[in-house]
């Protein structure tokens, strides 16, 4: 049976604390040579016969409507198996979907960059905070 | 006044959203995600918990159960939707507000009284307050952080359908210290902070003059009724 795997990724501008909380712990333990952490989202689907046009336009539309949300994330890839990987149908919907033409390099710069704004924030336990 | 709160797998705050209800003045009506029947009601609670144990994203898998069909329905007819906490990310789901709840900024679960300003009265939640109102409600998650591209975020803005900011510290990154947001009629609100659990005295957050004796989630549940009655 055919698998099927979509990647999703937070969106590349957007701070994403679970990464940030990783590079933090690698840094402590001294992997210095990493600068940045993101954490996505890997689905493996599991499709029953052929993956023929039909089922293809159908889980782009599953990846872009329901696996992300195009308000936060981003579907960077859906791989449909022996190396062929597909970028997101530029569709008409009003989901949101990464710009392909990036490259790795540049996704890795924007996203060890972006958070960069919320560095410094730490955790401030605000007065009251009971937890 | 019959106000429906809906039931899912995994709410935690549809009981206290009842008695809310109840305590405002109207007659809660207990609905189950799993339902296509919104049995008549005039309002609408979406509450807070971990729907479906926030899978996928919080709130997603719970935008997509049968009773939603029926609530995008009526809200896009004008029906009364407050949706708190878990609620408020299963609106945005649905796409019927805009943005979307991301982890909290220091990463960390908080649970906290928390001070609002309304922002607005002009919605069918907060007609009862007074515009640029303090008010202190329990606030609890670990996914508050509310973003929007910046023009998403111009619009809510100069549309006035900012309805709630965080007051004093802003407790999960929310851009612009936006705790909560309305739809373009003013019919469906959504917040994190937790409304429902400052309605009694006794059971509220502390107060200058006594302790837990803070019920300014009340008037979210007034101001409901009190639309309603006007329309009639």
């Amino acid at each position: 049976m055919p698998t099927i795997v979509v990647d999703v990724m937070p969106k590349a501008e957007l701070l994403d604390p679970q990464g940030k909380a990783v590079a933090g712990a690698l840094s402590r333990t001294g992997h210095e040579a990493v600068t940045g952490v993101r954490i996505g989202k890997r689905f493996e689907l599991t499709v029953d016969g052929p993956v023929d046009d039909a089922v293809r336009a159908d889980i782009e539309q599953i990846a872009a409507d329901i696996l992300s949300n195009g308000v936060i994330e981003d579907v960077v890839a859906i791989h449909w198996g022996d190396d062929d990987v597909t970028a997101p149908p530029a569709d008409d919907t009003d989901s949101e979907t990464v710009d392909v033409s990036l490259t790795d390099a540049e996704l890795a710069e924007a996203a060890a960059t972006a958070p960069e704004a919320h560095d410094g924030v730490g955790y401030d336990a605000p007065a009251g905070e009971t937890h | 006044m019959r106000v429906g709160v809906i039931t899912f797998p995994g709410s935690l705050d549809d009981r206290d959203a009842q008695r809310a209800v109840r305590l405002a003045g109207a007659e809660p009506v207990a609905l189950w995600h799993g339902s296509h029947d919104l049995e008549g009601v005039d309002a609408l609670v979406l509450p807070g918990g971990f729907s479906y144990g926030d899978y996928l994203r919080c709130g997603s898998i719970a935008s997509l159960s049968p009773i939603m069909a029926e609530v995008i329905d009526a809200a896009r007819h004008g029906m009364p939707v407050l949706g708190i906490c878990n609620g408020f990310q299963m609106l945005t789901e649905a796409r019927l507000l805009e943005g979307g709840l991301i982890r909290n900024d220091h990463g960390n679960f908080i649970c906290r009284d928390q001070v609002l300003s309304v922002e607005t009265t002009a919605t069918d939640w907060t007609g009862d307050f007074e515009l640029g109102q303090q008010i202190t409600i329990p606030l609890k998650n670990g996914e508050g952080g509310f973003i929007a591209d910046d023009d998403t975020l111009d619009r809510l803005e100069d549309e006035g359908r900012v309805v709630f900011r965080y007051i004093g510290v802003n407790p999960n990154g929310s851009l612009r210290d936006i705790a909560g947001i309305t739809n373009a009629r003013g019919n469906v609100v959504g917040l994190m902070p937790h409304p429902e659990h400052a309605v009694e005295p006794g059971f509220g957050p502390d107060t200058v003059e006594a302790m837990r004796s803070g019920v300014d989630g009340l008037d979210f549940f007034t101001s409901v009724i009190s639309r309603a009655l006007a329309r009639i």
